[in-house]
């Protein structure tokens, strides 16, 4: 069992959903309720990552970013160091490829909150960000929280494009789905068989936990 | 109640990060080898381990992958491949301390899975029958296009005239040893895959092979490079794959060594 690959993948998917997490909130309250010209576009666009090849994403990753690209050379002048084939350059590439996780289920949440609710909270005279708080949040949590179990399992098992812009590399970009395969590559099928073992455990208590959550809140408020 | 979420989310985020500090990330230089060093570089970090104390991260694949990488600006310290053109080609556009330095010569075998109808044969001459009689539904290689064992294993084809015949029945290994995981993992009756792959006691056990002439391919000239920014450790692991012990190993693993060579360096 390969932990720092462990640890490496668990680190992506922390980081992956506390900025996923607000962007979410604020782009599915936006899309729910404020109609905006080519809002059908932004949709299209947030939801591509769902039917595009991994690998289609890692090309334009790379070569938006890699070191012979201008925006790849920006990057490095100010940091001092390539995106590509990093642990930041992993994290664009889960933000990307979890946007349309983290933020389609919060969409559909905020838009089965009536209207009525929010206008009714606004004419006891709460302040927007109370309104958010103490309504919204709470009316929206379960759509919420699948959308953070959806994109905490889905980083945790994406392989194309953290191939493409990560490479193997031990302790930097070898996720736990890249070690299964190398270590395939290096005929140890029993370390391969713990982490494939230990991955399908997390999926399953992740979306157990979710489904367990939705439900309890639902009841509570039915 | 969405908030109660949020230590959470920042206790994993310490969580993660302290294991990510504890980690000797950053000392430990990150090596990108070939493929075809896979158990042999396992041995030699070890041996180096012990000796200085000093760790080194391996990462394998495919030389030409590794060159692209390299490229586009992967932070690898050192460079082994399987091929001398690679690391000419990533020194060629300023990426290397130097030009580097030749530390073995490899060989290509047949490689034949337990239950397979063929017979190693290294003239290749019971692979040209297989492919007649329907013994061969499928041979791994290594893929041509960027790795020096698959473009290797290609011109053996050639020689033996057998290219075309066998080309669809290929399954590509995107570098040495995944060819050689797909020779013995049983969907294939055969490959060509490295020797020092072969010579591993956990592929032996999985086959027979034999090896194929030299005279049938361009030779694996081998060449190891530090890139810009190598540390004090990658430094020594450099000189360490010159001395006697990592050559023993290399010796072991099958690999012809420069000095044993007349004409190199």
């Amino acid at each position: 069992m390969d932990w720092s690959a462990f640890a490496l993948s668990l680190r992506l998917a922390v980081w992956t959903l506390a900025i996923l997490l607000p962007v979410g909130i604020w782009a599915g309250r936006r899309l729910a309720w404020r109609r905006f010209p080519g809002q059908s576009l932004v949709e299209a666009l947030l939801a591509l990552p769902l039917v595009l090849p991994p690998t289609v994403l890692g090309y334009y990753l790379l070569t938006a970013f890699g070191g012979a690209a201008p925006l790849g050379r920006v990057y490095e002048a100010l940091v001092g160091r390539p995106l590509m084939f990093t642990f930041e350059g992993l994290l664009l590439a889960s933000l990307v490829v979890n946007l349309p996780f983290a933020i389609q289920p919060m969409q559909r949440a905020f838009e089965a909150i009536p209207i009525e609710v929010r206008e009714a909270a606004r004419c006891c005279g709460l302040s927007s960000w109370r309104i958010l708080r103490r309504i919204e949040l709470p009316l929206a949590w379960p759509g919420i929280l699948s959308a953070l179990v959806l994109t905490f399992a889905h980083t945790l098992g994406e392989f194309g494009v953290v191939l493409m812009v990560g490479g193997n590399i031990p302790g930097e970009t070898r996720t736990v789905a890249i070690a299964i395969y190398d270590r395939v590559q290096a005929f140890d099928t029993h370390a391969a068989g713990i982490m494939a073992a230990v991955l399908l455990v997390v999926a399953l208590a992740a979306i157990a936990a979710s489904y367990g959550a939705a439900g309890n809140s639902g009841r509570r408020r039915g | 109640m969405a908030w109660r979420i949020v230590p959470w989310l920042c206790g994993l985020l310490a969580v993660s990060w302290s294991v990510a500090a504890a980690a000797p990330r950053g000392e430990a230089p990150v090596i990108a080898a070939a493929a075809d060093l896979k158990f042999a570089m396992e041995e030699i970090a070890a041996g180096f381990t012990n000796e200085t104390k000093h760790e080194v991260k391996l990462a394998f694949g495919s030389s030409g992958n590794f060159a692209s990488q390299i490229e586009q600006g992967a932070p690898f310290q050192m460079f082994l491949s399987a091929d001398e053109n690679f690391v000419f080609r990533v020194a060629d556009l300023g990426k290397t301390v130097d030009r580097g330095q030749l530390y073995a010569v490899g060989r290509i075998v047949l490689m034949i899975p337990k239950g397979s109808p063929l017979r190693p044969d290294p003239t290749l001459q019971d692979l040209a029958a297989a492919l007649g009689d329907g013994r061969l539904r499928r041979f791994a290689i290594a893929n041509p296009e960027h790795a020096p064992y698959g473009r290797r294993a290609e011109e053996a084809l050639r020689a033996a005239d057998l290219w075309e015949r066998i080309k669809g029945r290929l399954v590509l290994g995107e570098n040495v040893a995944q060819a050689a995981q797909f020779a013995t993992a049983g969907g294939a009756q055969g490959g060509i895959i490295a020797y020092s792959l072969a010579r591993s006691p956990v592929v032996a056990a999985l086959g027979t092979f034999a090896p194929i002439s030299d005279a049938w391919h361009s030779p694996l000239r081998q060449r190891m490079v530090l890139l810009n920014g190598a540390g004090p450790t990658a430094r020594m692991f450099y000189h360490y794959m010159q001395q006697p012990p990592a050559r023993a190993i290399l010796v072991r693993y099958g690999f012809v060594l420069p000095g044993d060579l007349p004409s190199d360096r």
